[in-house]
């Protein structure tokens, strides 16, 4: 090979990957470089933002107990998500898994539906239906006397809760589905032969095989839950406030971007510290058993 | 007494008939081979032993109890799954450990059962790998180690070699023999490997599209196959088309040119199987010419165009000068070496 073919045909992977490369820069690492520096900007009611390098904003994080509430009022929130998709979305994949053929498929465009469906056009249904003195159930229940006052949903962080859980339960079903076709077709019928009953065949034999399946399907929910902006924003509007509808307002309400750019800057770290650190720990856990 | 009794057994999914009446009587500590092209009804047939499905019609008895009412748990069969099924989460101790856990075995005597049940199969020492780390054959052992731990009254393997390269298959079949020899478990094999069903069993079941065909040593089915599908099934065979003359006194059976002392029972059309290796070279015979010759170490193959049709002959290589490609040569056999079935005519 000449050394022209050789340069070029070096140069080659760079040359294909360019314009993918340039999409990412510009749209995502050029933005995120932009925010994070914004960080670190001064602002002030009149003066407006002012590009300097200072740590006020940082600072105003770290010390005003205020933020601190909002990020653990946040993670709470997507580790209560995480845990309730988990709980109700394993079974659910497993008994989808068990059913026959055509039913099978029917269930699944049941359950995959809905992401088909805004998320504000979701959480709008769940506003419907417990908005205060007018959602549909509350006006049901106080009208049959089961209750006299409206179930606080809205501005409360169960609501929060349930209404993430039911955006991201699809998340948490593909994820397990995806474990449970991994598994031996017969593994069930090779317990059972051994005498073990359906109890112990789910507690010891299916559970620990599709455990993969739930931790990768709990880091995306919770990942997606934390930084979630379109739920909180209906459900707690801006009297209950968690990180990313903190960062909005910042930016589009006070216009203190410097600050807002902080929040935003914070979250992202906090999750990609948490999703990587859970993903190391989760891959070196099962290494042993399914590589 | 029979063991294990299968009485008129019939499975229909649906509208399909896919075993039917299926009936065997299995002796204590025999070998059983379910032997069959793909799709004939084997692993249906020992699924219904298992209890993972319900017969639609027939009873099976074990011991003369009704083996259909019992729950498949508690069964207490060995089952050996053609994929395996070990639990890939658990090690191989573990995995062997689970049907005893299940019966409430003490730690200690379930440790000891484990640790003989691995070195029995040849896997001392991988008491802690997982069935991931381990190669094909070695967790095959690890699967037959689970079923043989936990003492069944029945061992059911389901094509348990299919996965292994052949070199591999001949050493777990051997193995496979020594310890069913050994233990003494009541076996049923479900194979579609005609020498694997011969080299092991005691008796072969042939089946095909749900039915039995035959039953009988592995001697027997190979060398009086009862039906054409047997005969073909079980090796090389071939099939003369011939006819009994009963105007010649006594009455002789004649294919071609050559013929014999008619049997007793059978008249006009019959179809003669006689297996290559049984056909000599004669002076008499059918008149046939060697089409090609191929030489295969420790015999000869022959491929021959005879009055009957085509034929295959093969002979040992025991050093005798052989025919060449081209030679017309007589084709004799022993009359007790074919078996005779009457034929339709069309
Ligand atoms: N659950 C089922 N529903 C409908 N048909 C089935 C079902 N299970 C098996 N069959 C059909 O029953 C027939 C026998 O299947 P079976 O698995 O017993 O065959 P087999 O002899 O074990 O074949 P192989 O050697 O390929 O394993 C096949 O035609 C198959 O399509
Ligand atoms: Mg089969």
């Amino acid at each position: 090979m000449s050394m022209a073919a050789e340069e070029r045909s070096a140069r080659a992977p760079w040359a294909l990957t360019a314009p993918a490369l340039m999409l990412f820069v510009g749209v995502l690492l050029i933005p995120l470089a932009m925010t994070v520096m914004l960080s670190f900007h001064d602002w002030g009611q009149y003066k407006g933002i002012e590009p300097v390098f200072i740590l006020k904003n940082w600072h105003e994080i770290a010390t005003d107990p205020y933020y601190a509430e909002m990020f653990w009022r946040t993670f709470r929130i997507a580790i209560l998500t995480t845990l309730l998709t988990a709980l109700l979305g394993a079974p659910e994949a497993y008994i989808l898994n068990r059913m026959s053929g055509r039913w099978k498929s029917f269930f699944l465009l049941v359950i995959l539906g809905p992401l088909l469906i805004s998320v504000v056009a979701r959480t709008l249904g769940w506003a419907l239906l417990f908005g205060g003195n007018n959602g549909l159930v509350n006006k049901l229940l106080m009208s049959l006397g089961v209750m006299r006052y409206p179930i606080p949903f809205m501005f409360t962080e169960t609501g929060m809760v349930v209404a993430l859980a039911h955006v991201m339960m699809p998340f948490m079903v593909l994820s397990v589905w995806a474990a449970l076709q991994r598994l031996d077709p017969q593994i069930e019928n090779a317990a059972m032969s051994l005498g073990a009953g359906p109890a112990t065949i789910i507690r010891r034999i299916i559970v620990p095989q599709i455990m993969p399946g739930v931790l990768s399907g709990a880091i995306i929910v919770f990942s997606l839950s934390a930084s979630a902006f379109a739920t909180p924003a209906i459900i707690g509007g801006r009297r209950l406030k968690v990180a990313a509808t903190l960062a909005y307002d910042e930016f589009l309400n006070t216009l203190n971007w410097p600050l807002g750019a902080a929040v935003a800057t914070l979250l992202l770290v906090a999750l990609v510290l948490i999703v990587v650190g859970s993903n190391a720990l989760i891959e070196r856990r099962y290494a042993e058993v399914f590589r | 007494m029979a063991y294990l009794e299968l009485d008129r057994v019939a499975k229909q999914f649906g509208a399909q008939t896919v075993v039917d009446d299926f009936s065997l009587s299995v002796g204590k500590g025999e070998f059983i081979s379910f032997l069959g092209p793909s799709g004939c009804g084997k692993t249906t047939t020992l699924q219904m032993i298992a209890g993972f499905l319900d017969p639609t019609r027939g009873a099976i008895r074990l011991e003369g109890k009704d083996l259909t009412a019992i729950h498949p748990a508690k069964r207490g069969l060995g089952i050996v799954f053609q994929s395996y099924a070990l639990f890939p989460h658990m090690t191989a101790a573990e995995n062997v450990a689970f049907g005893l856990e299940m019966r409430n075995v003490a730690r200690g005597e379930r440790a000891e059962r484990v640790r003989a049940a691995l070195a029995m199969v040849g896997l001392a020492g991988y008491e802690d790998r997982h069935p991931r780390r381990m190669s094909g054959g070695q967790q095959q052992r690890v699967a037959l180690a689970r079923a043989l731990v936990i003492k069944p009254s029945v061992l059911l393997l389901d094509e348990p070699l299919s996965n292994l390269d052949a070199k591999l298959r001949e050493e777990m079949q051997i193995e496979l023999r020594q310890i069913q020899r050994t233990i003494g478990t009541t076996t049923i094999l479900v194979t579609h490997d005609q020498s694997e069903a011969m080299s092991l069993s005691d008796r072969i079941v042939v089946m095909s599209q749900g039915k039995i065909e035959q039953i009988g040593t592995p001697q027997e089915t190979y060398e009086r196959p009862a039906s054409a599908f047997v005969s073909q099934f079980l090796g090389k065979t071939n099939d003369f088309a011939g006819a009994i003359d009963r105007t010649a006194t006594p009455a002789r059976l004649v294919a071609g040119s050559w013929s014999a002392p008619a049997p007793a029972g059978l008249n006009g059309a019959v179809t003669v199987s006689i297996r290559p290796e049984r056909i000599g070279f004669g002076d008499a015979g059918l008149s046939a010419k060697i089409v090609t010759r191929i030489f295969q170490g420790n015999h000869w193959l022959f491929q021959c165009d005879s009055e009957c049709g085509p034929a295959i002959v093969i002979r040992q290589n025991d050093g005798q000068a052989q025919p060449a490609e081209g030679d017309a040569v007589r084709l004799a056999w022993r009359p007790e070496d074919m078996s005779v079935r009457a034929r339709a005519v069309a």
